[in-house]
């Protein structure tokens, strides 16, 4: 039986979201109010926090110096393309480990999840003489088979949970139809899993938007993605924060818009077998 | 195929080979300063004169010198040109990873370089790059509050003279801090500083069979001198302070005295940014009467890697950004306050230039700095605010790290020099010295 909840409960528990949402929001807030004053704004203190002299310049000196839609371009390939690829790959594979696992399988998913502790940098060197090897250092092809690969355990973990909570018996009913191993996984265990496979994919387009270390290390001129792009804006001797901020507001707002207008799936997605 | 079809194909060969002969795209991994961004929007210019493209990667100092080290190491051939620093250039000059820079031209002047800038770039008399700009370190301090104090600042002060007067000028009610220093751990940020203050008071990193010396007295009282000066005068928490906070600072007129890069006097004297433009005074780094000020030396750098197959190309824009002319752009388009610095001897000469409030300091800060001979002591490195070996920049650190500790109050300053003496044995034997 569900427990009656008062309004007073209501309002100190919606204070409460609200207060811890805005606590999350606000490092990007501040980011993007400071993206708009000048430099000496940017750093006075006290800081100032809407009553200043609102400015676009950083944003066109921002554009004057960088070629953001390059950097735009080569983010969303990586970040589609990867995830695309590493969904492909995954469905099949959480399938098998859901619905027929073998006596390993747990030990499988524990081990492609143990390739995520690794340190990065730990196999820098391997992975940069294998791009040399075969010409792929800043290409997009090289940085998007990475990318795909480093996050390829975090999907199929995501989309093994969600199989798990699919009775299997559906999955028989469909097999003793008639139906193909290719049938069954695309056209009865696909759409029942359509909410866990769009949060997969959203959160994993936002991994891929936001790897740092690979998308710096393995790209120069030609593919670096928008994660480079902040990079160029960061300076331990100078005081740049307002066209750091310009440039990181940039950089995540087509995320930001992404993950605004898909919220409802997302949410859906991430609480998916959450109550039973 | 006709002879006019023979003769066809024949030229656009040629002409294609032309062009790949004298027409490059150069990639050139640079650093977010300033000074670089402004070299940026002059490639025009250097596309004018040679015909040669420009294709920039710029990045932050600290993912920059990770990416170039990686790509020169591995011979990835990602660039024609990399920024580098006086810590890498002899280092890499020496492992054969950069392209000599001999055979520049009459017109560039190589001997006009200052010499101190070539020495620290060079590697057994080779230099292996071109400074873009350089800098030392000296006092920037406001003239204002030091009247207020009823003191003088002599222009080459003694640490002495600088407690006091940092403690004369601190008024904590107002929020004014005596002085400003770095204290972040990081071998370029708190490391540096605390290295080059060391130095002044007679230590160094190794004696000359390579023991590391933190158990000496001199560093005890270098690191008891800086942590109690700045505990009595320093900024709240500049433990995490940096280059930026402390600019940041000063800026706002937060601070009496701040001991720094030389490139920062025209960031503190410029209306646009700062508060207390027109009240900043300059000058040399202190000592304690030993023969070494606590100044350092640095230059950023254009560097060929070898390998480049376009080593011509890359030497023309390197002979560009570097040149006496490329100074003299930047004076005729921005004011001489805005040319690199710190790099060639004419600039020094210049009558406009002198006019500069803080070129003179600028150049004696320089001209002080000695990196083959950098301490009281003698020693078997070069370098100054580091140890030109490849083991210095993971240890550094580390030391660093335990020295921030103490400046956060989380250790004595005894308990930081044992943990840095130990860690610094520990790896200096593992590398075999």
């Amino acid at each position: 039986m569900a427990r009656a909840v008062t309004t007073q409960r209501k309002t100190i528990n919606t204070a409460i979201a609200w207060a811890i949402g805005l606590l999350i929001f606000f490092p990007i807030l501040w980011t993007v109010l400071t993206s708009f004053k000048t430099e000496a704004q940017a750093i006075s203190d006290p800081p100032v926090f809407l009553f200043f002299d609102w400015t676009l310049e950083n944003y066109s000196i921002v554009q004057e110096r960088s070629n953001y839609m390059r950097y735009l371009w080569n983010s969303v390939i990586i970040a589609g393309v990867s995830t695309i690829i590493g969904i492909i790959i995954a469905v099949p594979a959480a399938w098998s480990m859901a619905f027929v696992p073998s006596r390993r399988s747990k030990d499988i998913l524990l081990w492609m999840l143990s390739t995520k502790m690794l340190p990065a940098v730990g196999v820098l060197y391997p992975i940069y003489l294998l791009f040399i090897k075969m010409g792929l250092l800043d290409s997009l092809v090289g940085l998007t088979i990475v990318v795909m690969l480093i996050n390829l355990p975090i999907i199929v973990w995501m989309l093994y949970t969600y199989f798990k909570e699919i009775p299997v018996d559906i999955l028989e009913a469909a097999r003793m139809d008639g139906a193909t191993l290719r049938e069954e996984i695309l056209y009865v265990l696909t759409p029942m899993a359509i909410p866990g496979i769009a949060s997969t994919l959203l959160l994993n387009v936002i991994l891929a938007w936001n790897e740092a270390f690979w998308t710096l290390n393995l790209t120069a001129a030609k593919a670096a993605p928008l994660t480079a792009f902040i990079a160029s804006y960061s300076s331990p001797e100078g005081l740049f924060y307002a066209k750091l901020s310009a440039a990181s507001t940039m950089a995540i707002a087509p995320i930001l818009i992404l993950g605004w207008f898909s919220q409802k799936q997302l949410v859906r997605g991430l609480t998916f077998g959450a109550v039973k | 195929m006709n002879t006019l079809t023979r003769a066809l194909l024949g030229v656009s060969a040629l002409a294609l080979t032309m062009t790949g002969a004298t027409a490059e795209t150069i990639t050139i991994a640079t650093v977010n300063n300033g000074d670089m961004i402004r070299m940026q929007g002059y490639t025009d210019d250097f596309t004018a004169k040679t015909g040669h493209e420009v294709e920039w990667v710029t990045l932050e100092e600290n993912v920059l010198r990770q990416r170039v080290t990686t790509d020169i190491s591995t011979k990835g051939g990602q660039f024609d040109i990399m920024t580098i620093g006086m810590y890498e250039t002899p280092i890499w000059g020496s492992n054969g990873w950069l392209v000599p820079l001999n055979g520049l031209s009459e017109e560039y002047d190589v001997d006009d370089i200052l010499p101190a800038m070539r020495g620290g770039l060079s590697h057994e008399g080779t230099l292996f790059a071109a400074p873009f700009y350089g800098e030392s370190s000296m006092v920037m301090y406001r003239t204002d509050l030091m009247e207020k104090a009823g003191m003088e600042m002599p222009d080459a002060p003694t640490w002495d003279f600088i407690r006091e007067a940092a403690a004369a000028m601190t008024d904590r009610d107002n929020e004014i801090n005596g002085i400003c220093l770095r204290g972040k751990a990081g071998w370029g940020e708190g490391g540096a500083f605390i290295t080059v203050t060391a130095n002044s008071f007679g230590a160094r990193w190794f004696d000359e069979d390579w023991n590391a010396q933190f158990d000496q007295p001199e560093w005890k009282n270098a690191l008891e001198f800086f942590a109690g000066m700045m505990s009595e005068s320093g900024p709240p928490g500049y433990a995490t302070n940096g280059f930026n906070e402390n600019l940041s600072l000063f800026q706002q007129g937060k601070c009496g005295m701040w001991i720094d890069a030389t490139v920062a006097a025209s960031f503190v004297t410029n209306p646009d940014d700062s508060t207390v433009a027109d009240k900043v005074g300059f000058a040399l780094a202190p000592d304690t009467g030993l023969g070494k000020r606590a100044n350092w030396l640095w230059a950023w750098a254009l560097a060929i890697p070898a390998g480049t197959q376009k080593e011509a190309a890359a030497k023309q824009f390197i002979e560009w950004a570097t040149s006496k002319d490329y100074i003299e752009l930047v004076a005729a388009k921005e004011g001489w306050a805005n040319v690199p610095p710190g790099a060639r001897t004419s600039l020094y000469e210049n009558p406009e230039y002198q006019a500069v409030p803080f070129a003179q300091k600028t150049l004696d800060s320089i001209n002080a700095a000695d990196p083959t001979n950098p301490t009281v002591k003698p020693v078997p490195y070069v370098g100054i605010q580091f140890v030109a070996i490849p083991e210095f920049a993971g240890i550094a650190t580390e030391v660093s790290q335990e020295f921030s500790a103490v400046y956060a109050g989380q250790q004595t300053v005894d308990e930081a020099l044992a943990k840095a003496q130990a860690l610094t044995t520990e790896a200096m034997e593992a590398a075999g010295y």
